[in-house]
C-alpha cells in the first residue's frame, strides 16, 4: 500500500510533466517525480521496528540486525543531491527560454521558429 | 515499538494532496510553495523511515529548491498561461496513467515481491557487519558512500559538475557578443 501511494505520487508529476504547458510546471512536475522515486527506494529498504544505521558506543551485539537497509540510503543521498543540479540547469534553461521568447507558455514557444 | 504506518500513510496523503494542488492551481508562486511543502513532509516521512542522513540532506536542498525556483523563474513571469486545455490529450493521458497505476498494483500484490518491511538486504548485510570493523565510520551510510562505493560519489561528483557548468554556460553574462555589436564590427 505504501508503495501503492509512491506510485501515486509519481503518476501527478508525470501527468504534471506531460499535460500542463508552463514550463514551470513541468519542472515541478519532474521535481514531485524526483521525491516520489526517492521516497519509493527508502520505503523498500525500511525494515519493520529497524533503527537508523550508526553504531553507537554501547550497543548490543544485537542491534546490527535491527539495522534499516543502509545502501539505498546512500544511493538516494547521491540521487538528491544530482536532482538539485538537474533542477539548477533546468530553471536556467527556463530563463534562457524566457529571455528569447518573452513567455513560459510551451505551445507558443514550439509555434516560434528560431 | 509502536507501528510508523500511520504517520507514514499521513504523510504520504499530505504528499499527494500536496502535489495535488501544486499541479492544478494557477498562480505559480503557490504551486512552488506546495511542492516545497510536499518536500518538507518528504523530509520528516525520511526521519520516520530510520534515515537521519537523507531527512537533513532532503532539508537543505528543499531549501535551496525553493530559493532557486522562486529567484530564477517566479520573479520573472508569475502569470498564469490562459490557454484552452487540449480535451483529448488529458483524456488519454489519464487513461494511460490509470492504466500504469493498475499495473503498478498488479505488481506490487504479486508474488515474489518483497512486502513492507521485510528488506532483501543481501549486499548491505556485509556493509552492515564489516562496516565498523574495516572502515571504521560509525554510520554506516557514510562508509558505504565514501568506502565501499566511493565509485558512485565520484560518479555524483561528475554529474552535479557537469550540471552546474552547464547552468553557468546557460545563464553567463561575459564574453557574450550581441547582434548589434556583429552588425556594428
Amino acid at each position: 500500500m505504501v508503495y501503492f501511494l509512491c506510485l501515486v505520487l509519481m503518476t501527478m508529476g508525470l501527468y504534471c510533466l506531460v499535460a500542463k504547458k508552463n514550463i514551470v510546471k513541468k519542472v515541478l512536475g519532474i521535481v514531485i517525480m524526483d521525491y516520489a522515486v526517492n521516497l519509493y527506494i527508502i520505503v523498500v529498504g525500511y525494515k519493520t521496528g529497524g533503527v537508523a544505521p550508526v553504531v553507537e558506543p554501547g550497543m548490543s551485539e544485537g542491534v546490527l540486525e535491527r539495522f534499516v537497509d543502509p545502501l539505498p540510503q546512500a544511493l538516494v543521498l547521491t540521487s538528491i543531491v544530482i536532482g538539485l543540479g538537474v533542477l539548477a540547469l533546468m530553471v536556467s534553461m527556463c530563463v534562457r527560454l524566457y529571455e528569447k521568447h518573452g513567455t513560459f507558455d510551451m505551445s507558443a514557444i514550439s509555434k516560434l521558429r528560431g | 515499538m509502536e507501528s510508523i504506518t500511520p504517520p507514514l500513510y499521513a504523510l504520504l496523503v499530505f504528499m499527494i494532496v500536496g502535489s495535488i494542488i501544486a499541479i492544478e492551481t494557477r498562480n505559480l508562486l503557490s504551486a512552488v510553495i506546495s511542492v516545497s511543502a510536499v518536500g518538507f513532509a518528504l523530509s520528516v516521512a525520511f526521519l520516520f523511515l530510520g534515515a537521519p542522513d537523507i531527512a537533513i540532506t532532503q532539508l537543505v536542498v528543499e531549501v535551496l529548491v525553493l530559493i532557486i525556483l522562486i529567484r530564477g523563474t517566479i520573479l520573472i513571469d508569475n502569470t498564469a498561461i490562459e490557454t484552452h486545455r487540449d480535451t483529448l490529450a488529458v483524456v488519454s493521458s489519464l487513461i494511460f496513467f490509470g492504466l500504469l497505476l493498475g499495473f503498478g498494483a498488479m505488481i506490487f500484490a504479486s508474488e515474489g515481491f518483497p512486502a513492507f518491511g521485510e528488506p532483501l538486504m543481501r549486499v548491505s548485510k556485509v556493509y552492515v557487519q564489516t562496516g565498523l570493523p574495516a572502515t571504521y565510520a560509525a554510520n554506516i551510510v557514510t562508509s558505504v558512500i565514501l568506502d565501499f562505493r566511493a565509485y558512485d560519489t565520484i560518479g555524483e561528483a561528475t554529474v552535479l559538475f557537469t550540471s552546474i557548468i552547464g547552468a553557468l554556460a546557460l545563464l553567463r553574462r561575459d564574453g557574450k557578443v550581441t547582434r548589434r555589436e556583429v552588425a556594428t564590427a
